[in-house]
C-alpha cells in the first residue's frame, strides 16, 4: 500500500517588507504511512509549522508554496482549486492548533462549534453529529461526557479545551489531523491527561496524524517517526526508539543535550550563618486582588509564605500557572502590596511599595520578567536601556555609562555592535541576555527571574541557564527564580519551594526534592514531567485527577479544607476537607504542608513511580558528580 | 555546556547593506509629497492677500459662478467675486485656526490622557468622568452658546474647536497609554523607582505617540468640518472673509453646473488634508513601525 502523504521537493518562501524573498522550506521530501504519527520538531523558525499547514494547502500571509508536490490519498493537494481546497479542510485534513483557547469562538455553545465541520461540509445530520461527538468526549476522558457540550467555551479548562478541539478535528473521520503543538500552552499536570486522551484517540481510530512540537520528550511519547527540521532544513528523519538513542546529525545530538537535566550549579553553596540575617526573609505574607474585606484581599493569591534567601544562593520556585508565584515576585519588588506578613532584607524590613523604599533598597532587588517581547521599551536602543539603570542609580557620567554598557553586553555575551539596535531587532535569546544585562546593570544582590526562560527554545533557553549560573559564580548574586518546569529549577536551585493555590506546600534542598516521599502535589509535578524515552506515558499511567473541574485551583480564604484537597490522590475523607493541614518536616529534610505523616505518603507514592523516580534521581546525581 | 549562541539567527548573520540603510531614518517619496503640498499652504496662508488680484469682498464680474478664465483663473462664485483671492484669503482662516485648534486639542488631550493613565485609580476615574461629561455636551450647542456670550473672533473660534474635540484625543491617548502601562517594561520601571514623569515621558509617551499624531490628521478634517459649519450659521469667520469650508457651502448651488467656485475650495480643502495625513503617516520613525510579525 503507498503511503497516505507524500510530500517530495516542498518548497515555501516568504517576502519580507522590501519585497526580497526567502527560502523558509528547502526542498523537504517525508511521507506517512496509513496510521502513523509523524512528528516534526524543532526550533522556533526551522519550518515545521508552515509545513504543517502547507499539507493543508495554505502558507501564511507573506508566504507562498514556491514548488514541490503533496500527495495526500489520490488527491495532489497544490493544484486543487481554492474551493476544493475549502471542502478539503476541516474534512480530510484536520487542524488542532497550540491554543485552543484562542481558537473557539466565545459567543458560541461548544456543540455547536464541535459538530460545525461536519455540518459545513453536509457530512451527517445534527442528531448524528451530535452523537457522535459525545462518543468521542468519552473516548477523550472529557468529566461529563453528555453534557459538556452544552457549556461555552469559558467554561471549561484549558485541558479540556484542547480535548475539545480535538474532537472538533476527528468528527469528520479525517484521513489526516495535524497537531500543532497542542500540549504547549498547558501546565505539565494537565499535559499529561491531554496526552493519554490524544494518544487513546490515536490508536484506538487508527488515526494518521502530524505532530508538531520542540518538546522531544512529548514527542517521543505520541510519535511512530521524527522529522527533525532545522532552518527549514530536514536534518534527519528516523523511527523514535532510533533516533532517542542513536541520533545521526549533529544536531539531533544538540537537541537531545539540551533536553537532558544538567546541574549548573555545582559549586558549594555558601555556608549558612546565624549570626548573619539572611539576605531576603519573608515572613507570612499574604498578598492578592480585588476589593478588601477585614483586611484581607477578596482574592487570595499567595497565603502565609515564608522563606528565606541567603547571599548568593538560589531559590526555586515551582507551581502551574496560577499558584502565585509571579505575584509573590511582584510583592517582594514592592508592584504589588501585600496584604500581611514582611519582607526583610539584610534584616531590615522593606516598605510595601516601591514608592517608599529607599533607592539603595531598589537598586539591591531586580526583577526580569519573563517576556523579553514586554520587558523592554521598544523605543529605546539597547544602550539606552542599558544606561538607564547606570545613571538612575549609580549617577554614571555619560562616557562612563558607554563603557560599562559595553562591559555588560560582554557579561551577558552580547556583541557590542548590538548596542544601537532596537529590541524588535533581536531574536527572543538575545532580548532575554538584555532583559538580564539591565538587571545586572544595578548591581543587585538579587535577582527575581520570572519563567525567564520558558518562552525560548530549549537551547537558548540552557545558555540563558548556563550564563546565569556564570554570573553567579563571577558575581556573588542570588537569585529567585520562578518556573513551572521542574528540571529548569532543579537544574540552577540550591533550594526548592512548591507553590499550589498560593501555599507552600513543599520546601527543601535540592537534594531533599530529589528523593521520596513527595508532598502529593509535588508528586504529581514531578511524575507530570515528560522523560525522554519511549512508554513513558504507558508507565507513568493516568494521573490520579479526581476531579479535573477543579484543576484551575480555587481555594476560598474562609474554608479549612487542605488547598489541595480536590485533586489529591493521598487525601483521607472527613480530614482533609475539614481541618487545615499541618506543616511537619520529613527525614529527607524537607517541609510539607500535609496531614499524612512520612510513613504513609511512602507507601502511597507508587512503587512504579518510584522506580523511575529513583532512577531519574541517581542518573542526575550522576551528573552532579561529574560537575 | 557550550554557549550555542549561533543559533541566535540575529547574531549569526550581518545586516545587509540596504538594511544597514534602513536603520537611518529617512522619509519616504508620499511623505516627502506631503511635506511639499503643506509647506505650500503654509506660504499661502502667510503671503496669500498679497498675490490675490482682487480684494476679498470686491464683486468684479456681472456673471455669478463664471468659468474659468485669464481674468478670473479660477472663475467667480455666486455673487461674481474673484474665487481665487478668495481661496487665497480663506487659506489663512482654515490653516491657521484649524490647525492651531488641532494642535491645541491633542497638546491638551494628550496630556490629560497620560496623566490620567499613570496617575490610575481616582484620579483617572475623576478626570474620564469629568471628559466623559464635556463630550455628553452637543458640539455645535456648546459653539452657539460661547459665541452669543462672547461674540465671534478667531481667537473663541481656536478655543471653541479645541474644547469640542479634546476630550476624543484625551481618550484615544488615555486607553493606549493605559495598555502600554500594563506592559512589563514599565513595570520594571516602576520596580526601579523612577517618578511618574520619567515613566510618562520616556517609558510610555514614545510608544502611542504613533497612533496620536495619526489622530491629529483625522481630527484636523473635522475642525475644518466644523468651522466652516459655523460660518454657514454666520457664527465663524465672519463676511466678507470666508475659510474654505465657507466657501463650499456658500457656492454650493453652482454644483449642478460644475461651477469651480465650488469645486476648487473642495480641492484646497482635499489637498491639504490628504496631504497633513501623508506627511504624519510617514514621519521618519523607527521604532513605530513595531515589531516585524
Amino acid at each position: 500500500m503507498p503511503p497516505l502523504v507524500e510530500v517530495s521537493e516542498l518548497r515555501v518562501l516568504a517576502r519580507d517588507l522590501e519585497g526580497r524573498e526567502t527560502v523558509i522550506v528547502k526542498n523537504a521530501s517525508f511521507s506517512v504511512a496509513h496510521g502513523e504519527v509523524v512528528a516534526l520538531i524543532g526550533e522556533s523558525g526551522s519550518g515545521k509549522t508552515t509545513i504543517a499547514l502547507a499539507l493543508m494547502g495554505y502558507a501564511r500571509p507573506g508566504c507562498r508554496i514556491a514548488g514541490g508536490r503533496i500527495r495526500i490519498g489520490d488527491t495532489d493537494i497544490l493544484t486543487l482549486s481554492p474551493r476544493r481546497l475549502a471542502e478539503l479542510r476541516g474534512g480530510r485534513v484536520a487542524y488542532i492548533p497550540q491554543s485552543a483557547a484562542a481558537a473557539f469562538n466565545p459567543a458560541k455553545s461548544i456543540m455547536t462549534q464541535v459538530i460545525e465541520s461536519a455540518r459545513i461540509h453536509g457530512l451527517m445530520t445534527r442528531e448524528v453529529a451530535k452523537a457522535k461527538a459525545i462518543e468521542l468526549f468519552r473516548a477523550l476522558a472529557l468529566p461529563d461526557p453528555d453534557h459538556v457540550g452544552r457549556r461555552y467555551p469559558h467554561q471549561v479548562s484549558g485541558g479540556q479545551l484542547q480535548r475539545l478541539m480535538a474532537a472538533m478535528a476527528l468528527i469528520t473521520d479525517p484521513d489526516l489531523v495535524i497537531l500543532d503543538e497542542p500540549t504547549t500552552a498547558l501546565d505539565v499536570t494537565t499535559q499529561i491527561e491531554v496526552l493519554h486522551a490524544f494518544k487513546n484517540v490515536v490508536r484506538e481510530r487508527r488515526t494518521t496524524a502530524i505532530y508538531v512540537s520542540h518538546d522531544l520528550a512529548v514527542v517521543a511519547q505520541m510519535a511512530d517517526r521524527i522529522i527533525v527540521l532545522r532552518d527549514g532544513e530536514i536534518q534527519e528523519i528516523g523511527a523514535t526508539g532510533d533516533l532517542l538513542n542513536a541520533p545521526a546529525s549533529e544536531y539531533t545530538k544538540s537537541l537531545l543535550a539540551a533536553a537532558e537535566p544538567v546541574v549548573r550549579l555545582g559549586i558549594a553553596t555558601p555556608r549558612a550563618s546565624d549570626a548573619i540575617p539572611p539576605l531576603l526573609e519573608v515572613r507570612g505574607l499574604v498578598a492578592g486582588y480585588g476589593a478588601t474585606v477585614a483586611g484581607m484581599p477578596l482574592l487570595r493569591v499567595v497565603n502565609e509564605v515564608d522563606f528565606a534567601i541567603r547571599a548568593g544562593a538560589t531559590l526555586g520556585v515551582i507551581g502551574e500557572s496560577g499558584c502565585g508565584k509571579s505575584t509573590l515576585a511582584r510583592v517582594i519588588a514592592g508592584l504589588v502590596p501585600a496584604a500581611a506578613g514582611s519582607v526583610l532584607f539584610n534584616g531590615v524590613p522593606l516598605s510595601p511599595a516601591a514608592s517608599g523604599r529607599s533607592r539603595e533598597q531598589l537598586r539591591e532587588i531586580q526583577i526580569v520578567f519573563q517576556m523579553a517581547d514586554t520587558a523592554l521599551n521598544p523605543a529605546q536602543t539597547v544602550e539606552r536601556i542599558l544606561q538607564r539603570p547606570l545613571a538612575f542609580y549609580h549617577g554614571l557620567a555619560a562616557d562612563q555609562q558607554r563603557k560599562r554598557v559595553a562591559e555588560l553586553l560582554d557579561l551577558v555575551r552580547l556583541p557590542a555592535h548590538l548596542r544601537e539596535r532596537y529590541p524588535s531587532e533581536l531574536s527572543g535569546g538575545q532580548k532575554q541576555r538584555v532583559n538580564l544585562a539591565r538587571a545586572l546593570a544595578a548591581k543587585p544582590a538579587l535577582i527575581l527571574c520570572d519563567e525567564v526562560t520558558s518562552a525560548l527554545d530549549t537551547v537558548i533557553g540552557a545558555a540563558i541557564l548556563d550564563l546565569m549560573a556564570e554570573l553567579r559564580r563571577e558575581l556573588g548574586v542570588a537569585y529567585m527564580f520562578i518556573s513551572h518546569d521542574l528540571s529548569t529549577v532543579r537544574a540552577i536551585c540550591d533550594e526548592v519551594m512548591v507553590l499550589y493555590a498560593g501555599w507552600k506546600v513543599e520546601f527543601g534542598s535540592r537534594a531533599a526534592m530529589a528523593s521520596r516521599p513527595f508532598h502529593p502535589y509535588s508528586d504529581l509535578l514531578i511524575a507530570s514531567v515528560p522523560e525522554l524515552r519511549q512508554g513513558w506515558l504507558e508507565d507513568v499511567g493516568k494521573p490520579p485527577i479526581v476531579n479535573a473541574a477543579a484543576s484551575a485551583p480555587a481555594w476560598a480564604a474562609d474554608s479549612h479544607a487542605c488547598c489541595f484537597f480536590e485533586r489529591c490522590a493521598a487525601r483521607i475523607e472527613g480530614v482533609c476537607d475539614v481541618r487545615p493541614p499541618p506543616r511537619h518536616r520529613l527525614s529527607k529534610g524537607a517541609d510539607i504542608l500535609c496531614h499524612r505523616t512520612e510513613q504513609e505518603l511512602n507507601a502511597l507514592q507508587s512503587p512504579r513511580l518510584a522506580a523511575s523516580g529513583a532512577d531519574t534521581s541517581s542518573s542526575w546525581r550522576a551528573q552532579q558528580g561529574v560537575q | 555546556m557550550t554557549m550555542r549562541d549561533e543559533i541566535d539567527p540575529a547574531s549569526a548573520t550581518p545586516l545587509l547593506p540596504d538594511q544597514q540603510s534602513r536603520r537611518r531614518p529617512r522619509m519616504a517619496l508620499p511623505g516627502l509629497v506631503g511635506l511639499a503640498v503643506v509647506a505650500f499652504w503654509l506660504i499661502v496662508a502667510l503671503i496669500g492677500p498679497r498675490l490675490a488680484p482682487y480684494e476679498v469682498g470686491n464683486i468684479v464680474d456681472t456673471d455669478v459662478f463664471g468659468a474659468m478664465s485669464d481674468r478670473f483663473l479660477l472663475g467667480t462664485d455666486y455673487l461674481g467675486r474673484d474665487m481665487l483671492s478668495r481661496i487665497l484669503y480663506g487659506a489663512r482662516y482654515t490653516i491657521g485656526v484649524a490647525l492651531a485648534a488641532t494642535v491645541l486639542a491633542c497638546l491638551a488631550g494628550t496630556t490629560l490622557g497620560m496623566a490620567a493613565a499613570a496617575a490610575g485609580g481616582w484620579t483617572d476615574a475623576l478626570m474620564s468622568r469629568a471628559i466623559d461629561a464635556l463630550i455628553s455636551i452637543p458640539g455645535k450647542m456648546f459653539a452657539l452658546v460661547v459665541i452669543s456670550a462672547f461674540g465671534s473672533s478667531i481667537p473663541v473660534l481656536i478655543i471653541i474647536a479645541a474644547v469640542i474635540y479634546t476630550p476624543g484625543s484625551y481618550r484615544i491617548t488615555r486607553s493606549l497609554a493605559v495598555n502600554v502601562n500594563a506592559m512589563d517594561f514599565v513595570q520594571v520601571a516602576r520596580a526601579r523607582g523612577e517618578r511618574t514623569l520619567y515613566i510618562v515621558r520616556e517609558e510610555i509617551l514614545p510608544n502611542v505617540v504613533g497612533p496620536v499624531l495619526a489622530d491629529i490628521g483625522l481630527r484636523f478634517v473635522y475642525v475644518v468640518l466644523l468651522l466652516s459649519g459655523l460660518s454657514f450659521l454666520g457664527l465663524g469667520i465672519q463676511p466678507p472673509n470666508a475659510d474654505w469650508g465657507s466657501l463650499v457651502r456658500e457656492n454650493i448651488g453652482g454644483l449642478g453646473e460644475g461651477a469651480p467656485a465650488v469645486i476648487m475650495p473642495a480641492l484646497a480643502i482635499a489637498t491639504l488634508t490628504i496631504a497633513v495625513n501623508l506627511l504624519i503617516d510617514n514621519l521618519p520613525s523607527r521604532h513605530r513601525a513595531g515589531p516585524e510579525s
